[in-house]
């Protein structure tokens, strides 16, 4: 078998907008770029982080992934098998193996179902399980692998007698119910508090040894992505712009967006009241619909050269072992940046 | 002398089932030109305490007790019309969580922003313009967005019209709730900048809420952390975040908690457990439950807050006792 659990070639979804009717009449067709041609492959056992801004394309991707959009163009194959286009049969058998993780435990959860419910419909959806008892089982088998314990604590309660954390368990469990080897996580962690976020990490850490899971973990916090990924892919407006080790990329980060990212995160350090922080970047995200020529992040980047617009835009590539980049200054931008440390 | 300083304040929810002790017997003072940050988990009374010193509870919230003494003068004797010719927006102005939510969608921005400065001064509308005006420039928007209405606009954007409504009768004091939690990680360091530059400009005092240990650092000259409708801590910046660190095992658990981005940690600290509820709070100290610190005398007697060194104060057995 590869080394490889879920592979995903120039990927892309593109949104209609409805056209005006000058628009209609001219044949003009206007779209908004979510995803714009993403390439990446996830190790079988890795937990891989696609991070970036509100509007970058990032749960849009984890829904291709998990099929509930069709791709406008690109492939996904999963398990050395090509998944992009499935009957009806296959995906429910797809779907088996690939699970997700909400980001809002308070919605994605039937309000009127006990938590046995909440866990034995996705039984009754695969038909897994003869009888009640054995599919009471593996609920009880599930929560304890969340640690929801005891069990029975918890089988007959409403989702809103939980807290957002043990929400969130079980949403962890209702996933893990079909034995999956893929998980995809979307934000699961940003509506719980603190003191429980880590915990809940830990817990979904633990679970991935145990079982041999392979996540996607979608984020716009590079704190808990450092925490929990192994390798990680920042996007831009519907592209990766770098992509590798977590640490590497955090550490040693090469794009100037990933750069500007970084400097921005708060840290619970003493001392910095004081001090307006310099976030490099420029302005806010464009819209989607009107990605900007050339490199897309270079009406925002503070080292942009004509070369940056005129020219096409510039492709990921593996600028040191490992470690992909999309910019075609990153070795002038780098010896910039310790220049200034210098001086 | 102090601008702001509450004492003993007390707001309770009297709901069908009971009552909730939202707010509890809260104590601070809030210096000019000062930025107190208010930190605590969900449900621990941070933003039932930014709604009291406005005096507007929620409904069925209660202030039962305690004073709110702003320059001397206890805003909670005054009467909602003195309230609100007087004290909202005029000297505490509050910023609301979540900016995307503030606005009507209806109105567009310059009829938002006019309604507030028309309520409160007799202006002319071509004079409330300019003041509008000056007001968008100072928080970094053109004047563009008067004729735009909120889905026209961005996060960030919202929010700096927020804040600048929050701003323009001139208040002293401003309670943020929540200014940057719905923001992207750009936008809200962009959006701190703007609250310390605007503090420097207009000699403002700010209370700071939030659950995020990490931007209360950047923003707070003194921080205050909430448990269960209670105040655990109150200490400066330094006495928080620095080397010799907090001192209440809430506040140290919390920081554990808190994942830095410059460090690769392979365990993260968690608390245990989850906060309780406060309709039947735990004897003694409400931390005890899920304190790993935790002795006998914890469970019976409630501690109060304390002055271990100058200005920090904490609600700890284990801190006095040694």
């Amino acid at each position: 078998m590869s080394e490889f659990i879920l592979e995903v070639e120039n990927l892309k979804k593109w949104f209609p907008i409805k056209r005006s009717l000058g628009e209609l009449l001219r044949g003009q067709r206007r779209w908004v770029r979510a995803v714009d041609g993403i390439s990446f492959k996830i190790k079988q056992g890795e937990a891989f982080g696609l991070i970036g801004e509100s509007g970058c394309g990032k749960t849009t991707t984890g829904k291709l992934i998990m099929k509930l959009l069709e791709p406008t163009d690109g492939q996904i194959v999963f398990k050395e098998k090509d998944v992009t286009c499935l009957n009806s049969e296959e995906l429910q058998e797809y779907r088996r193996g690939v699970q997700m993780i909400f980001q809002d435990p308070y919605a994605s959860m039937n309000p009127r179902f006990r938590i046995r419910e909440v866990l034995s419909e996705p039984l009754y959806i695969h038909k897994i399980g003869t009888t009640e008892k054995e599919k009471m089982k593996l609920a009880a088998k599930a929560l304890q692998e969340v640690k929801l314990t005891p069990p029975e604590e918890f089988m007959d309660r409403y989702p809103h007698m939980l807290s957002g954390g043990q929400r969130q368990r079980v949403a962890t469990a209702r996933t893990l119910i079909l034995s999956p080897s893929f998980v995809v996580a979307d934000e699961p962690v940003s509506m719980v508090d603190l003191s429980t976020r880590a915990e809940l990490l830990q817990m979904m850490k633990e679970v991935q040894h145990v079982l041999g899971l392979t996540y996607l973990y979608i984020t716009h916090d590079l704190s808990t992505a450092r925490y929990f990924t192994d390798r990680i892919a920042v996007m831009y407006l519907g592209k990766i712009i770098e992509m590798g080790s977590a640490d590497e990329v955090i550490d040693h980060a090469l794009h100037p967006y990933t750069k500007a990212l970084i400097a921005a995160v708060p840290e619970p350090v003493s001392g910095k009241v004081g001090i307006i922080k310099e976030v490099p970047i420029k302005g806010e995200i464009p819209s989607a619909a009107e990605i900007p020529q050339g490199c897309r992040f270079h009406p925002r980047c503070l080292y942009a050269k004509p070369e940056c617009w005129d020219q096409e835009e510039p492709e990921l590539f593996e600028a040191e072992p490992g470690h992909f980049v999309a910019c075609r200054r990153y070795k002038e931008i780098k010896k910039d940046s310790i220049n200034e440390k210098v001086g | 002398m102090d601008k702001l300083e509450v004492k003993n304040l007390k707001l309770y929810y009297y709901t069908s089932k009971g009552v909730i002790r939202g707010v509890d017997d809260v104590s601070f003072s809030l210096g000019p030109g000062e930025t107190l940050g208010v930190v605590g988990e969900s449900g621990c009374g941070k933003t039932t305490l930014g709604t009291a010193l406005l005096n507007m509870p929620t409904p069925p919230g209660k202030i039962v007790g305690g004073e709110i003494l702003l320059d001397g003068e206890d805003i909670l004797k005054l009467t909602e019309n003195d309230l609100r010719k007087k004290i909202r927006w005029e000297k505490i102005s509050m910023v609301f969580q979540g900016a995307m939510n503030c606005l009507t969608p209806v109105y567009n921005i310059r009829k938002q922003m006019m309604e507030t400065i028309q309520f409160h001064r007799e202006m002319e509308k071509k004079e409330a313009e300019e003041r509008i005006k000056k007001y968008l420039n100072l928080v970094g928007l053109s004047e563009d967005v008067l004729r735009r209405y909120p889905h026209e606009l961005s996060g960030g954007m919202k929010q700096r019209i927020v804040i600048a409504t929050a701003l323009f009768l001139e208040p002293k004091i401003v309670i943020c709730d929540e200014p940057t939690t719905a923001l992207d990680v750009v936008v809200q360091a962009q959006i701190i900048n703007l609250l310390k530059e605007l503090k420097e400009k207009l000699n403002l005092s700010f209370i700071f809420i939030t659950h995020d240990l990490s931007t209360e650092a950047e923003v707070a000259d003194r921080i205050m952390i909430m448990y269960a409708g209670k105040v655990a801590e109150i200490g400066t910046n330094q006495q928080i975040y620095g080397p010799q660190g907090a001192a209440h095992p809430y506040t140290q658990m919390l920081m554990a908690a808190t994942p830095r981005l410059h460090q690769r940690v392979d365990n993260l600290a968690f608390i245990p457990g989850t906060p309780p509820d406060l309709l039947s709070p735990p004897s003694g100290c409400r931390f005890h439950p899920r304190c790993p610190q935790v002795m006998e005398r914890c469970r019976i007697e409630e501690p109060r807050l304390t002055e271990i060194e100058p200005a920090h104060t904490v609600a700890c057995w284990r801190c006095f006792h040694e």
